[in-house]
């Protein structure tokens, strides 16, 4: 039992906080909600040559070979300075998904590319029925020809636009070979049929409306073995849940130092109002929901990285976090009172953010649900 | 990082339990969560168990070695209290993780050749002198006095809310000696005898069902070697045990009992013709509390680590005191209502569902968020101490 990071991982930390401080201030990040891109091709550039896109792929494909525990060090980082790009789907999902179950040539064109900047792969995963888990998959596929074609749609698929290259899962209907299983398709976003759509969320991150329309992909298109994608999109569910767990640690910690910060200098009733009682609960308050959130976090990424079972774990962080950060943002904005909700403050940087964490690959609701069928109830 | 224990410290857990089941008073299920042990109800099943404990060498396994102590690694003292607490049992409480470290760092050598083996064996029942009528979390103005007289003490004042009612044979003194020095500057520890003339022991009914004591001294004479530490150096004395007692994770464990009891009765448990774990309401709230206790475990086991490499761990173990009552007193609060009416039942009735259990667990667990540092005094010093915030 040991809760320490690595001195390698502490510099990591250190090295997104100090880069950050340079490159990625709140002015950037506020610029980059305007941006129709949502991130700059220099920042991405900065990324890769610090490595960081590179992080979690085997050193036999440029990668840097670090396992997931790390990877969430780094998100929690991102978390807290509010990092733009597609990171999360890019690297964390896709790549993974497509180091751990592609094919040797899909790992050689795509993974190193990935590492230096040059490939940007995003999820397309959420439908309209929004349903956690497998079942939520309806996008079809049927054979066609020596390939497939799929059909349907998909909501919240981030950085569209800046990708060339999809995820898709998608759903064998019953009747065809192999019965109604899951597959994933690495689809270009060239490919006829496929048409984006910008949605404008709270999060400012560009999200995006795929419909699919008999689009055709070659056999070479499918990640991992055809109605077999189980598997992978239990791997995506517990990489993508716990890696949202580490951006909100980060984010609530930035939160509550907002909040400290400004309580010690806002003067109201001729004293600092962090010397009210009512206050200064709060901030304790949101101290154990912080705290509680990055233990949760590590613990779950810990055995997701060692690749033990882990649902409970990742149900249990994900719940806890969910609804933690939803306290979190509250008592900072009540803290804060009207300034926080003006944009110029930053305060609500963070929160509309946490909002859409929240909701990636189940909410509080869904985990309490799953701990509940984990445990026979 | 690493979340698991090693294969050791796993068998050393199978261990205890088997041990803990093997010498568990007999039908201990329809003790189990009804016995006071700071009680006189429960001080008796309490010391027997202890003794089990100590003849294996396993109560005061957390002292350090010089002192007897026998861990074989760091996390054996957690383990033992987890399991052991799940049922129900006691570990070594106060006189082993709070009396004793006070004596070690503090005490005189005869204090320490005289009361440390004797708390190692669970020779003696003691209770807490801290509180009184008209002050607990305001310690600094302790008002019971202690004054000098010769190579004596003349105790007067009273002290409440502890167990000394249970016939305890020391007490943990806290009083003021100086009387012109500035609130904590005038206090002085003692450890006094309990059956030194003009010490008083009256039972204070307390909701539960059970007695906390008042303990009153009417000019009770006390040697000079019944203190601890220096004149004026007992708030510092006091407080020194106060970070060893944060990190006791019975407070997990006997929750994770009542909420893995809980969940088997919403499973079996039918009112008409529905499922009690069905109730609109009920699955949800029983899975976060089961989340919350999680999260509140995984802090705990933060705390013990951090002590473990010397680190501090004012902020976590602080966090702990706040979540931890929490998490107990909604977890009693849900069990409640997912009984209906029959959680109304005292312990006795044939109706009253795990031998009423859940509605003492529930009355006493309004003491959670007072007893050992309110919840507004651990959330004052959450913000005062860790984030720095100005006093008002």
């Amino acid at each position: 039992m040991d809760f320490g990071l690595t001195e390698s991982q502490q510099m990591l930390k250190a090295s997104v906080q100090s880069f950050a401080k340079n490159k990625v201030d709140k002015k950037f990040v506020r610029e980059m909600e305007r941006h129709p891109e949502g991130y700059t091709d220099d920042l991405w550039r900065s990324l890769a040559d610090l490595g960081w896109l590179r992080l979690p792929f085997p050193e036999t494909y440029s990668g840097d070979g670090q396992d997931f525990v790390t990877l969430c060090a780094l998100l929690e980082e991102m978390g807290r300075t509010l990092v733009p790009g597609p990171y999360l789907t890019s690297v964390v999902l896709c790549g993974q998904a497509i180091a751990e179950f592609g094919s040797e040539d899909q790992k050689r064109r795509f993974l190193p590319a990935i590492g230096n900047g040059k490939e940007v792969v995003v999820l397309a995963h959420i439908e309209p029925n929004v349903q956690e888990g497998p079942d939520g998959i309806q996008l079809t596929v049927m054979p066609q020809d020596s390939g497939y074609v799929l059909n349907g749609v998909k909501l919240f698929v981030p950085y569209a636009n800046s990708a060339k290259t999809l995820l898709v899962s998608a759903r064998q209907p019953v009747g065809a070979a192999g019965a109604s299983g899951v597959c994933y398709f690495l689809v270009s976003l060239k490919t006829r049929g496929v048409a984006i759509t910008r949605l404008h969320t709270i999060s400012k991150e560009p999200q995006y409306e795929i419909d699919f329309t008999d689009v055709v992909v070659p056999a070479s298109a499918a990640l991992g073995q055809l109605g077999k994608g189980q598997e992978i999109e239990r791997r995506i569910a517990q990489w993508g849940a716990v890696a949202a767990c580490a951006l909100m640690s980060g984010a609530a910690q930035s939160m509550l130092d907002l909040t400290v910060d400004y309580v010690k200098a806002r003067v109201a009733f001729g004293r600092p109002i962090g010397s009210f009682q009512a206050i200064q609960h709060h901030c304790a308050n949101m101290t154990v929901d912080v705290e509680s959130c990055k233990a949760v976090t590590y613990n779950a990424a810990w055995y997701v990285s060692e690749r033990l079972p882990a649902d409970m774990h990742v149900a249990t962080a994900k719940g806890w976090v969910s609804d933690a950060l939803r306290r979190v943002y509250s008592l900072a904005h009540q803290c804060h009172g009207a300034m926080g909700l003006a944009t110029e403050y930053d305060l609500q940087l963070y929160s509309r953010r946490c909002k859409a964490w929240e909701m990636l690959f189940g909410d509080h609701n869904y985990q309490q649900h799953r701990v509940g069928q984990l445990l026979g109830f | 990082m690493d979340f698991r224990f090693t294969q050791q410290d796993e068998a050393f857990r199978q261990e205890v339990r088997d041990f803990t089941q093997k010498e568990a008073p007999p039908d201990w299920d329809q003790q189990e969560g009804l016995l006071d042990f700071d009680g006189p109800d429960g001080v008796g099943v309490a010391q027997t168990f202890r003794r089990k404990l100590a003849a294996r060498k396993w109560l005061t396994i957390g002292w350090p070695t010089e002192y007897g102590g026998t861990a074989k690694s760091v996390w054996e003292p957690l383990i033992l209290e987890e399991e052991v607490t799940y049922f129900g049992l006691p570990v070594g409480g106060q006189p082993v993780n709070q009396w004793a470290p006070i004596i070690m760092a503090h005490g005189s050598e005869e204090q320490k050749k005289y009361f440390l083996p004797g708390i190692a064996e669970a020779r003696w029942v003691w209770a807490e002198g801290y509180s009184e009528p008209d002050g607990g979390s305001d310690l600094g103005n302790v008002k019971t006095k202690a004054i000098r007289d010769g190579d004596e003490y003349i105790v007067n004042g009273s002290k409440i809310w502890n167990g000394a009612h249970a016939g305890a044979d020391y007490f943990m003194l806290l009083a003021r000696s100086l009387p012109d020095a500035i609130k904590h500057r005038g206090l002085t520890y003692f450890i006094v005898d309990m059956k030194t003339p003009g010490i008083t022991v009256t039972e204070v009914p307390m909701m539960w069902g059970r007695s906390r004591a008042l303990v009153t001294f009417d000019n009770a004479r006390i040697p000079l070697t019944s203190r601890v530490g220096e004149e004026g150096q007992g708030f510092y004395v006091a407080m020194s045990s106060l970070n060893v007692q944060r990190a006791s994770i019975y407070r997990y464990s006997m929750v994770k009992r009542i909420q893995d009891l809980l969940v088997a009765y919403g499973k079996e448990t039918y009112h008409g013709s529905q499922r009690v774990i069905d109730k609109p309401g009920i699955r949800h709230q029983l899975a976060e509390l089961i989340i919350a206790n999680e999260a509140y475990r995984l802090m705990m086991y933060k705390v013990y680590w951090l002590q473990s490499q010397d680190l501090e761990t004012s902020r976590e173990s602080s966090v702990c005191k706040v979540l931890g009552p929490d998490v107990n007193q909604r977890t009693f609060r849900l069990g409640m209502q997912m009984m209906g009416p029959y959680c109304t039942l005292e312990p006795g009735s044939k109706w009253a569902p795990l031998y009423g259990r859940l509605e003492m667990g529930y009355l006493d667990s309004y003491a959670r968020t007072i007893g050992s540092g309110t919840s507004e005094i651990n959330r004052n010093v959450l913000a005062q101490r860790a984030l720095r915030l100005p006093r008002g």
